[in-house]
Parts: structure tokens; sequence; C-alpha cells
């Protein structure tokens, strides 16, 4: 199935006060992949998620998601395929309950209310939050919050998935909870991070941006080794992927 | 400023009601049409943002008391009237809700007082002609401050005048109304500074923000204003017609002169009175008819008064001791394991 | 007309309280909604002097409490901190209207102080329905309760979206004042030219939160109708809460229990 590819081809985008978020930005992703998106602050990550699920239109390049390109006669189609976990959960839940919530995308698609409550009960069992339906949003936690999020985006049934920083703010149960979520999703996943151990255990390939250009796309155990990459990159080295102080012994070359 | 249920009659209170409602309904419409939804969100996280800016006190130089950011006219320059209502509106809905600032009959005084005469009033009448559309800086913020003053001053007026229609507080007009406006000119001399500044700041940060309704026609605006003015007076000519006494009464009571009025009236008003007894509500009253200075209908009678008074004690008490039985079951109950 | 921090806290209580649950609590929103708002016109609509008439309809808020586990103790100190409006405008009545109407046990009662003790029981009595019935009920299904008896959408949307933002923004809020706070020397609330350049930040900074839940909003296919799915009927209990209490307050808005009891006691 070539169906959920996406093609991303010399992407340039300039927000409005003239910063340069994104300076020519190509890559691909195939079927069923899960990539990682690294880079220092303000690198254009969060500029190029928004880019793949049409809110924002690049001023230059090409960008296809699935078999069309995205553009202004496709967007409803687009963001029935590409679902976005954003960065801050509290921008994401915007209803007055957990159920409200998670129904708000299968409504707003046409879907009847009887299929709806189904698909919403389906949705939060799978990220184990169904006893949260009734709370309003802001009496959850971080990790609650976070888990209702994705749920919200399941409901849409996407094909592909886009996640913005899913584990910042996490403790390290809730982060190992969210990781633990993902994992179990075939989806094709982009997940935009900070957190490289997180890449490690869930994404096989990493794409690092650098001022608005990819600077390196390749297996993460060999990116995540790179010092002089990552140093000039302004990232480092996750301590999974150094090597061991006392015997030498680098994980990264090892399994890579 | 918050009016209290405790100080409306169901007139005002139901007339106020029917006005703000009225305006809800219009300024809802108009928001749906205008189908642009980015406001949806903006609108809620800026009715969030005037509640979290009224939980920071400011001083007022001089006198010592710290007044409270109201809002309305700085959301209408933001959103543009009707957004702005609806969010000021909302703003009172959940502080009558959650702080007990009002309450429910009153309400409808209160998204009056604060929202439509910021919104409907003094955004189209005074600030929109005077700013004009690229309006100068300094003229810009001398308009705001004199729009914003003027806001505050009006809700004030507004709230003397649903207090003293009502009668249920006995303050006459003149001296609740002395009382009332030179506080809220300190108030909004420095709630217009405030707005000024906040205006200022936020143009220059982000020019697209300010004014985005300066291009829409006027008329649109005035729909409410128009709507509100046949309400109110179409309810004061219905109020005239079922109890003359009581609008004369009150005017009496606006010019100050209670005190003569009253007596003149009284054979008149027990008929008034007498009738009401014959309707449905026996007690209803409405203000001043209860005035008369002769015993009779009119005046509580001593008797029914004082066993009234013990009547109601006992009805309390037993009320109170079946409310303590019930929690107490209650506790009992919960205390099980289930 | 509330200091900053208390109000905080209990915005935060009550929409704990809503959360709870009781029999009350269960109940549908609309029977609560209608009864409350029953509640408070009978209660206004009593003459100005009415005390004794008035005192009977404390069956509602009393009974209420105790059923729903509610603290008296928070409602007796949300009343009393919204008080002094009320208090303020009422204490001239017994000044004004000194006309003697009734006596107790040979001392004179005036008018105006009957009049003042009638609007303490009304504010009483109608501010604290109305906190119960928050207590009582979350505010999702007080909107969608409003939505079902007619409020406007947009409206009610407004409505629910305010209160979904109210306490992360006022959270931002007082983070921001604590920030200020730790810089200048005094302890006096900020003056005014440095509370707007405060309020200048929160404004710009919740309309980027407003921007960004507006992508948010549309990658889950929002077109600007808000759509929420419907509530259940209303059941057979909830209809018995909301006509058992109206005929209550018709009982006791047309019959006057308390004069005849009075009247029974203590003879005319
Ligand atoms: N709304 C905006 N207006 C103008 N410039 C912006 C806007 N949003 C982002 N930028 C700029 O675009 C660049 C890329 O920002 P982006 O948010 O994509 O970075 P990021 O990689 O997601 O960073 P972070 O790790 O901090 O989330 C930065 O230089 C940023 O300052
Ligand atoms: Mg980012």
């Amino acid at each position: 199935m070539s169906h959920h590819r996406v093609v991303v081809e010399a992407v340039r985008f300039a927000y409005p006060d003239g910063t340069w978020a994104l300076d020519g930005v190509s890559f691909e992703l195939g079927h069923g992949e899960s990539v990682a998106v690294i880079g220092a602050n303000g690198a254009g990550k969060s500029t190029l998620l928004l880019h793949l699920n049409g809110i924002l239109t690049a001023d230059s390049g090409r960008i296809v998601v699935g078999d069309l390109p995205v553009a202004h006669g496709t967007l409803t189609h687009l963001r029935r395929t590409v679902g976005t976990v954003f960065q801050d959960p509290d921008d994401q839940l915007f209803m007055p309950t957990v159920f409200d919530d998670v129904a708000f995308g299968p409504l707003n698609l046409g879907m009847p209310e009887a299929d709806c409550r189904a698909r919403v009960r389906d949705c939060l069992e799978r990220v184990g939050a169904w006893h949260l339906r009734d709370r309003p949003p802001h009496r959850l936690s971080g990790g609650e919050k976070r888990r209702v999020a994705v749920a919200a985006v399941l409901a849409m049934s996407p094909d592909i998935l886009l996640l913005d920083e899913p584990s910042t703010g996490l403790d390290p149960r809730g982060r190992r909870q969210v990781i633990e979520l993902l994992r179990g999703f075939a989806h094709t996943k982009l997940v935009v991070t900070h957190d490289l151990d997180l890449v490690l255990e869930l994404c096989p390939r990493t794409i690092v941006l650098h001022e608005g250009r990819v600077a390196a796309d390749g297996p993460s155990r060999t990116l995540l080794g790179d010092a002089a990459l990552l140093e000039r990159c302004g990232l480092e080295v996750p301590v999974a992927a150094r090597p061991c102080p006392r015997c030498g012994f680098a994980p990264g070359l090892a399994e890579g | 400023m918050h009016m209290a249920d405790a100080l409306l009659t169901p007139e005002v209170g139901g007339t106020m009601w029917l006005v703000s409602g009225a305006a809800v309904a219009v300024a809802s419409r108009a928001v749906r049409r205008s189908a642009d939804s980015r406001q949806v969100p903006l609108m809620g996280v800026l009715g969030a943002f005037v509640f979290a800016a009224q939980m920071i006190n400011v001083s007022i130089p001089g006198t010592g008391s710290s007044g409270h950011f109201a809002g309305g006219l700085l959301l209408a320059i933001l959103l543009g009237p009707h957004p702005a209502f609806l969010t000021i509106a909302s703003v009172l809905v959940v502080q009558a809700l959650f702080f007990a600032d009002g309450g429910l009959l009153a309400l409808g005084a209160n998204i009056f007082n604060m929202g439509f005469v910021a919104c409907y009033l003094v955004y189209p009448l005074i600030y929109r002609p005077l700013a004009g559309v690229e309006a100068s800086g300094f003229r810009r913020r001398a308009v705001t401050w004199l729009a914003a003053i003027l806001a505050l001053q009006l809700g004030a007026l507004g709230v003397v005048l649903e207090t003293t229609a009502s009668g249920i507080a006995e303050l006459p007009f003149t001296a609740f109304l002395a009382a009332m406006q030179p506080i809220h000119l300190a108030i909004g001399i420095v709630e217009g500074l405030i707005t000024v500044a906040v205006v200022e700041f936020v143009a220059r940060a982000e020019p697209g923000l300010v004014d985005p309704a300066a291009r829409q026609t006027g008329r649109r605006v005035l729909a409410p204003l128009a709507i509100a003015a046949a309400l109110i007076s179409g309810a004061l000519s219905w109020f005239a017609s079922a109890d003359p006494d009581g609008l004369e009464w009150s005017i009496a009571r606006l010019t100050g002169e209670a005190e003569i009025a009253v007596p003149e009236n009284a054979a008149h008003r027990a008929a008034a009175e007498l009738q009401g007894r014959a309707a449905l509500l026996p007690d209803y009253a409405f203000p001043g008819a209860d005035e008369a200075a002769e015993p009779g209908w009119s005046t509580p009678n001593a008797g029914t008064t004082v066993s009234g008074l013990v009547g109601g004690t006992l009805t309390l008490l037993l009320a109170v001791a079946i409310g303590w039985a019930l929690r107490l079951r209650r506790n009992r109950l919960s205390a099980w394991p289930r | 007309m509330n200091g900053g921090g208390h109000s905080l806290l209990d915005l935060g209580t009550l929409d704990r309280l809503g959360q709870g649950d009781s029999a009350i609590h269960r109940i549908d929103a609309r029977a609560k909604l209608a009864v409350t708002l029953a509640f408070v016109l009978c209660v206004v609509s009593f003459d100005k002097h009415a005390v004794g008439d008035l005192l009977p309809f404390a069956t509602f808020p009393i009974v209420l409490l105790a059923v729903s586990g509610v603290p008296v103790r928070f409602v007796l100190r949300r009343l009393a901190i919204v008080a002094p409006f009320a208090v303020l405008v009422g204490v001239f009545n017994p000044l004004l209207d000194r006309e003697v109407v009734a006596s107790v046990a040979g001392i004179g009662i005036s008018g105006g102080w009957l009049s003042f003790v009638s609007i303490l029981v009304r504010f009483a009595l109608t501010i604290g329905a109305l906190l119960i019935l928050v207590a009582t009920t979350p505010v999702p299904a007080l909107g969608r309760a409003a939505l079902r008896m007619g409020a406007p959408r947009v409206f009610v949307t407004q409505l629910l979206s305010l209160y979904r933002y109210l306490f992360l923004l006022a959270e931002e809020s007082r983070r921001t004042l604590t920030a200020y706070r730790l810089r200048v020397p005094h302890d006096r609330p900020p003056s005014w030219r440095a509370f707007a350049a405060i309020l200048g930040q929160l404004l710009l900074r919740a309309v980027a939160r407003a921007r960004r839940i507006h992508e948010a909003m549309l990658c889950r296919g929002f077109d600007g109708e808000w759509r929420l799915i419907a509530t259940p009927r209303m059941s057979g209990r909830d209809w018995l809460f909301a006509v058992g209490w109206l005929g209550f307050f018709a009982v006791l808005r047309l019959v006057f229990p308390a004069h005849a009891l009075g009247l029974l006691l203590v003879g005319g």
C-alpha cells in the first residue's frame, strides 16, 4: 500500500514577520514507518507538522499525503487522514468534558450519534481513560490529558499520526505509559520530540532539523550516537546511546 | 457594581432579563452569521482573560480602595460589539454562578449595566464615531479613556435606577446617585487609563487585533439598542397602565419628592391594592403600593405580621430539623461499607 | 467585588463539589435549573416587608444541602463574602422608614427594620439556592440544560469555552502576578501602569492560545458549528423532583402556611 505515504519536497515557509522557519525541507515517509523529528528549539519542528496537517501552507515546495497533494481542495480529506496530537494538550482539549472532546471530531465528520458514542468509548478504552469520561479537562493530570488528547485524535480514525512532543511535562510513569501507548499503534507515525531516549525506544528512523533544514536523515541508533552531528545541531547524545563510562561499551554502535 | 436579587422586584428584574436576553439572542445570531470560526475559541479565551484580569487588584490613587477591571469596552475594541457583548455576558453568568455575585434574577440587570451599556451604547455611539477608522494615537487614546469612564458611569447609573425603581431599598434616588457616581468616576478614571494602556500595548505588538470591526456598518450594531429601547418603554407603559400610582411613585421617588407625593394618593392606592389582593398573587405589590400611611390592606397589619413572624420562624426551625435528620441519615448510609 | 486569591479558591471548591455524587447531583440539570429559577422568582415576588412568609422557603436550600452533602460552612462563608452590597444598600431602610408596623412584647418594630431583615432573608435564600445549584451540578451539564431550555447555541458555546479556560488563565495570571511581586520591593498591588503591562502580556498570550486552539479544532474537522451529543431524557425521578418542589413553592406562595400557623399559636 503506497497509500499512507508522505512526501515532502523542498518546502520553504516564512512566518508573516519574516522568520524563515522552513528553508527547503525534503523527506519521505513509507507506510507504517515510525520516524522521529529532532532539533533544537526553534529549528522548525512544530512548523513542519503544521504543514503536514494543512494549517500552514508552504510558500514553495510540495507536500503529498497519501495520493493527494496538500492544497485547499483536499483539506477535508487530509484532516481525516492525518491526526495531530499537539504540543500542549490544553490547546487540544477544548470541550467541557472528556467525552464531549473525544466526540467532537466524529460529530464533525457527520457520524450518527449512536456510532459516535461507541467510537468514543472504544477510543477512550484503548488509551485506558474511559473512567475519566465525565471529567472536565482541567481536572486531569498531565498524563491523563495527553492520553485523552490521543484518544480524541484516534476517534477520527486517521492513518497517519503526527505527535508534537508527546512526553514533555510528564513524570517518568506518565511518560512510560505514553510510550507504551504509541508503541501499540500500527499507524504511520511522525514524532517530534526532545526526548531522545524515547526516540531510541519508539522510532527506528530519525530526521534531524537544524535552522529549517534537514541536517541528517537515517537510522536513529547511528544518528543519536554521532556526537559531532548532534553538537552542531544544538543537541547532545542521549544517555542510553553514550558509551558506558566503566567498560567503554557503546550501545548505539553495537546494535545500530 | 453587581446588582443583587434581594434588591430587585420581579418586574424590574424581569424587564432587564428580557432586554438582556433579547440582546444575547441578537448578538448570537450576528456572531453565527459572521461565520468566522476563529471567533469561537477567541471569545472563550478572552472571556477567561477578563476573569483572570479581575483577579488582580489595582490600587486607585487617592481613594485607597481597589477597583476591578471590567473590560467591556476593551473587548468591544478587540472583538467588535456582538462577540464582546456575548463574552461579557458569559463572564457575568459565571460570576453569578461561581462567586454568587448578583444572583439569577439580577443577572439581566448586571448584563445590561456592564455589557450592554459598553458594547451597544458607548461603543457604537461614542467610541466608534469619535475614534474614527484610522484614528491617530492621541485622539484614539483620549476617546478610549473617555469612553471607558462613560461606560462605567452609565453602568452605575443603571444600578441606581434599577434599585430605586424596585423600591425594596429605601435609599432615596439622589442620595444613592450621589454615592455611586463619584466612586465609579474614580474607578473609571483608573480603568480608563488601563484600557488605554492595554490597547496601546496590543496595537503595538499585534496591530491586526485592534478594531477589527472598524469597517463594519454601524446600523446592524444598533439593532440591539433599538430592541432594548422598545422593550424597556413597553414594560414601562405596561406597568404604568397596570398600576399608574406605582410609576408615579417611582418618578416622585426619583425626583426626591416621595414624602410629599405619598399621602395624597393613599386612597387611590388602597383601591389598587384591593385589586391586587383579588389577583392571582395576593401579596404581589408594585413598588410603593404599600407606602400608604393609613393602616389597612396596604401596610402590614401588626397582628398578621407578628403571627407571620412566629409562624415563619417555626417553619424555619422545622425545616432545619428535617435537614438535620436527612443529613444524619445520609452520613449513616455513606458510613456503611457498600 | 471579591478579592483575588479567595475567589480562585472558591471557584475550585465549587467546581469540585459540582463533580461530586449524591441523590441531588444525579437529578437532571434541567429540573434543578427550572426549580431554582422558580424558587428565586417566588422569593423576590413577596411584599417588601415580608419576613415570616419568606422563612418557610428555607426548606428548599436546607433539604438540598442535607441530601447533597454540600458543606454548610462553605455556603455560609460564600454568603458572608458577597453580602456587603445588599447590606450596605439595605441598612438605610431602618433610618428612612421609621413607621411602627408591628409590636412584639411591647417593643415596636418599624417598617424599615422589617424590610431590612426581608432584604437579608431574600439575599440568603436566593444566593444560597444558586450556590447549592452550582455545588450540585457540573457546569457542562448546566450548559446542556440551558441549551435544551432554549438558550442560543452560540452563547452556550461561549459559556462552556469560557469555563474550560477559566482555570488555566486564572492560574496564568496568578503566576504572572507572583513573578511581579517577587521583583518589586514593596508589598502593594501593582500600579495601573504595571497592571496594564501585565494585562497586555496576559492578553497576547491568551490570543496566541486561542489561535492554537483554533488550529487544533480545524484538525478535527471544525467548521464553525459546535456539536454536542444529546442529553438523555428526564427520568421519572427528575420529574418528581421538579413537580414536587414547584408544587411546594406554589403552596407557600399562595396559601401562606406561616401566617396560618402563627395565627393558630398567637391568635390574630
Ligand atoms: N507564530 C509565529 N510567528 C512568527 N514566528 C514564529 C511563529 N511560530 C514560530 N515562529 C518562529 O519560527 C521558527 C520555528 O519555530 P517552531 O515553533 O517550528 O520551532 P520548534 O522546532 O517547534 O521549537 P520548540 O522545540 O521550541 O517547540 C522559530 O524561529 C520561531 O521563532
Ligand atoms: Mg515546537
